[in-house]
């Protein structure tokens, strides 16, 4: 056991807290505190190039691919300097953390040298086609379908059917997508992932507004829409596997930085309590503290996660992170509006749109429910992780 | 930064849990309980012969000069099994105390007793209300000629009956909250001092009243500079909630490991009931408390190690977490284990019983919790009170 961090870590830290300061107070400054992902969509991909273009962007990757071979330390120490510094919430989110995390595990070395760097440098923004609305939960039953046919140099995929929830979808440059590429397989048998081009005639991107009133997230079309034959990662077939893989990612170096988010918004809680008095509320208190606890459990949680990842092993507390800060941020999102008293269903200006706290209670019903939801997480803790007997599956 | 433990601080899990599970189970600590005293005397003997006592004592007192991460290790496989024992009390309440409060020569003459696992030394922290300290503390000591005199009642006194030494926290006349404190060191026989153990709801920690008539005490007596304790206090009951949050942590693991090998063989409708959703999701609940509670007992010994600035804010945090996760996975052993786990004879009610009595120990996972917020929002809250 051992907390602490090296001399040659914190001249890490030094350094990047340094760069980061500098942006932030000179040409982003406008983007400071700007920590949730949506709005100021051009700005935020001019921060992207620009974290790309000093290599601030995936620090953990390999040098050749635009990473500074980063270890996993330093990659704490960078997550906790870019909250602390109030960066704003990364556009290349799915790129940085799904996409290019995935294809250094399973693409081919082409692959990597043709994606990963456009990554790296902030010009290549990425949106994930896993969801369909007949594959929720049940993410095998995917039914958008891709048919590999000759044309262009080595063949193409031609890929027909319709994603849901692709946030990002709008500004993606990439998608990438499980679909069935075996006829008549079923389940999680004849699934491949194809790494699929946004701009083209056969996609089609429709927002989907959400119960905050805000539209993050979309309908995502493929109608005939192409890919080369060689945008495919691991084998045909092998879709699932590599999906699954990506998942695993999710739960990485970036939960750190989504901890500061968390914060803040409790920060905004307890200033909301100590302006209208509640704050002397025992029960109010309590549920601070609640929430207080939980914070630092996940931020704790989370240094066990990546000790582990380190010694090369899955530990039980992957399995339970998701629900776990999921739960805790909903409960959250309860106090925020009981702090804020009858005034906090009033809405600032003209239109229905929110300010941090009301948008943390209306926002949060989604956490339980996307990234597997609440019920299915604890399937997979009680059957993979306790061994429980499996729940029986429909045909 | 590694958070997690190395080969040494696993081999000593290792091997303190095969200690156990051979040496402390169920049948050995039904027949403990049977016993007066109520603890294990030949286990207390052999963890003293094989230096548990003396884990965190530094070599130079005789110890093994080891780590609050190593004694919490030991703390979780004692929890795992209920081990009934004045390991707690001794090394893990009165160490820290004697070690935060004592002169040089204090620590010299009384760590090493602890080490070799020689003496039992029971703590009377507080008075008849259970409050916690500093605040709970009721006993009062007031100058008499060139010594002391100690009075009031002391209650909730860990395993006194079997005491040879008692550490008792008395106040100053008048003094309030963390002032005045001081710590004296008595032999448990000692004239004035009535011991009355009680029945408790727990089975497995024993506590008894402790009456302090007049009791006269010599200044050597007293640890350090007499009314002056109240800070070292504080710190060393801080290194005993991680202790216990690390004991609660242990029992609510093991609750979940019973309750999940009893739910993959137990049959009903023709399946085992751990195939039913109802009934995972239960499991899974309670794991995802176990999980959280080992971060919040890890970090906090961690802390205790190696960043005390940050001691008050996790042992807040791993009492109150851990205590509530013990609970909760005792209660819901008791559920899922059906009739038997509501029976005597099962062991789900001695875990379910100790969950209850280490969270009210020290201050209660509401009273912690009400003390985190003043460390980080404005204002106090009156209650709780324990």
């Amino acid at each position: 056991m051992k907390l602490g961090f090296t001399p040659k870590e914190e001249r890490f830290r030094a350094e990047a807290a340094a760069w980061l300061e500098a942006q932030l107070s000179g040409p982003f400054r406008d983007l400071r505190g700007k920590t949730g992902q949506s709005g100021q969509a051009q700005r935020r991909r001019a921060w992207e190039r620009a974290l790309g273009a000093a290599g601030w962007s995936c620090i953990g990757w390999p040098e050749a691919y635009g990473g500074r071979d980063a270890s996993l330390a330093e990659q704490v120490i960078f997550a906790e300097e870019y909250a602390r510094a109030g960066a704003p919430g990364r556009l290349g989110y799915m790129g940085v953390e799904l996409a290019g995390p995935t294809i250094l595990a399973f693409g081919t070395a082409a692959q990597k040298r043709r994606f990963l760097p456009p990554i790296a440098r902030g010009e290549e923004l990425w949106c994930q086609g896993y969801s369909e609305p007949s594959a929720g939960s049940d993410l095998a039953n995917v039914r958008t379908r891709a048919v590999l046919q000759a044309g262009g140099a080595g063949g193409e995929w031609v890929v027909n059917g319709q994603k849901t929830w692709t946030s990002f979808a709008q500004f993606a440059d990439w998608c990438f997508v499980l679909c069935r590429s075996e006829e008549g397989s079923r389940a999680h048998r004849g699934l491949s992932y194809l790494l699929i081009p946004m701009h083209q005639p056969g996609v089609t991107v429709r927002p989907i507004r959400q119960m905050t009133g805000g539209a993050d997230f979309n309908d995502t079309f493929f109608a005939d829409a192409r890919t080369d034959a060689d945008n495919i990662v691991g084998a045909a077939g092998d879709g699932w596997k590599v999906a699954m893989g990506t998942l695993s990612f999710e739960r990485g170096v970036s939960t750190l930085g989504q901890q500061m988010n968390f914060a803040n918004e409790l920060r905004a809680i307890v200033s909301a309590a100590e302006a209208n008095g509640l704050i002397h509320d025992p029960e109010i208190r309590q549920r601070l503290a609640h929430a207080y606890i939980g914070l630092r459990l996940m931020r704790y949680s989370a240094l066990r996660m990546l000790s582990s990842v380190e010694a090369g092993k899955l530990s039980n507390e992957a399995y339970t992170y998701k629900i776990f800060w999921a739960s805790w941020r909903k409960k959250l999102g309860v106090l925020a509006l009981d702090v804020l008293g009858p005034r906090g269903e009033i809405a600032a200006g003209t239109a229905y749109e929110w300010e941090l706290l009301p948008r943390l209670f209306l926002g949060s019903r989604a956490d339980t429910i996307y990234g597997g939801t609440n019920q299915i997480q604890r399937n997979i803790i009680a059957e993979r992780a306790l061994g429980l007997p499996r729940e029986s599956r429909g045909g | 930064m590694q958070f997690a433990h190395s080969e040494e601080q696993q081999l000593i899990r290792e091997s303190a849990r095969s200690l156990l599970s051979t040496g402390a189970g169920p049948a050995q600590l039904r027949a403990v309980l049977e016993r007066p005293g109520g603890y294990d005397v030949d286990l207390w003997r052999t963890i003293g012969e094989l230096g548990w006592t003396g884990l965190a004592i530094p070599q130079a007192y005789g110890g093994a000069g080891l780590g609050w991460v190593e004694l919490c290790i030991l703390q979780e496989e004692l929890g795992r099994r209920l081990v009934a024992s004045p390991f707690f009390a001794t090394s893990a309440l009165a160490a820290p105390l004697i070690s935060s409060s004592g002169t040089e020569e204090q620590r010299a003459t009384l760590l090493p007793r602890i080490a070799s696992g020689t003496v039992r030394i029971a703590c009377a922290l507080g008075g008849t209300d259970g409050r916690p300290p500093c605040d709970g503390v009721t006993a009062t000591l007031e100058r008499r000629g060139a010594g002391f005199t100690l009075s009031g009642v002391c209650d909730f006194v860990i395993h006194a009956d079997t005491a040879e030494l008692l550490l008792v926290l008395a106040r100053a006349p008048l003094s309030q909250g963390a002032e005045g404190i001081s710590v004296a060191v008595i032999p448990a026989a000692t004239a004035g001092v009535t011991i009355q153990s009680h029945v408790m709801l727990d089975l497995t920690r024993p506590m008894s009243r402790v009456e302090l008539s007049g009791v006269s005490v010599g200044r050597e007596q007293l640890l350090g500079e007499p009314g002056t304790a109240g800070a070292a206090v504080e710190e060393a009951l801080d290194l005993a909630r991680i202790a216990l949050a690390s004991e609660a942590l242990g029992g609510a693991e093991r609750l979940l490991e019973m309750t999940t090998a009893y739910v993959k063989e137990r049959l009903q409708f023709g399946r085992p009931i751990g195939s039913f959703q109802a009934v995972k999701h239960r499991l899974a609940d309670m794991m995802i408390e176990v999980e959280a509670a080992k971060s919040a007992a890890w970090y906090a010994a961690c802390v205790a190690d190696e960043r005390r600035t940050e001691l008050a804010e996790a042992a807040a945090i791993a009492k109150s977490y851990c205590c509530d996760a013990f609970f909760d996975c005792a209660a819901n052993a008791i559920q899922l284990h059906g009739g038997i786990g509501f029976t005597w004879e099962h062991e789900a009610h001695l875990y379910f019983k100790r969950a209850r009595a280490t969270a009210t120990l020290l201050g209660s996972p509401a009273w912690q919790r009400e003390r985190l917020v003043r460390g980080f929002a404005s204002g106090a809250a009156a209650t709780p009170v324990f």
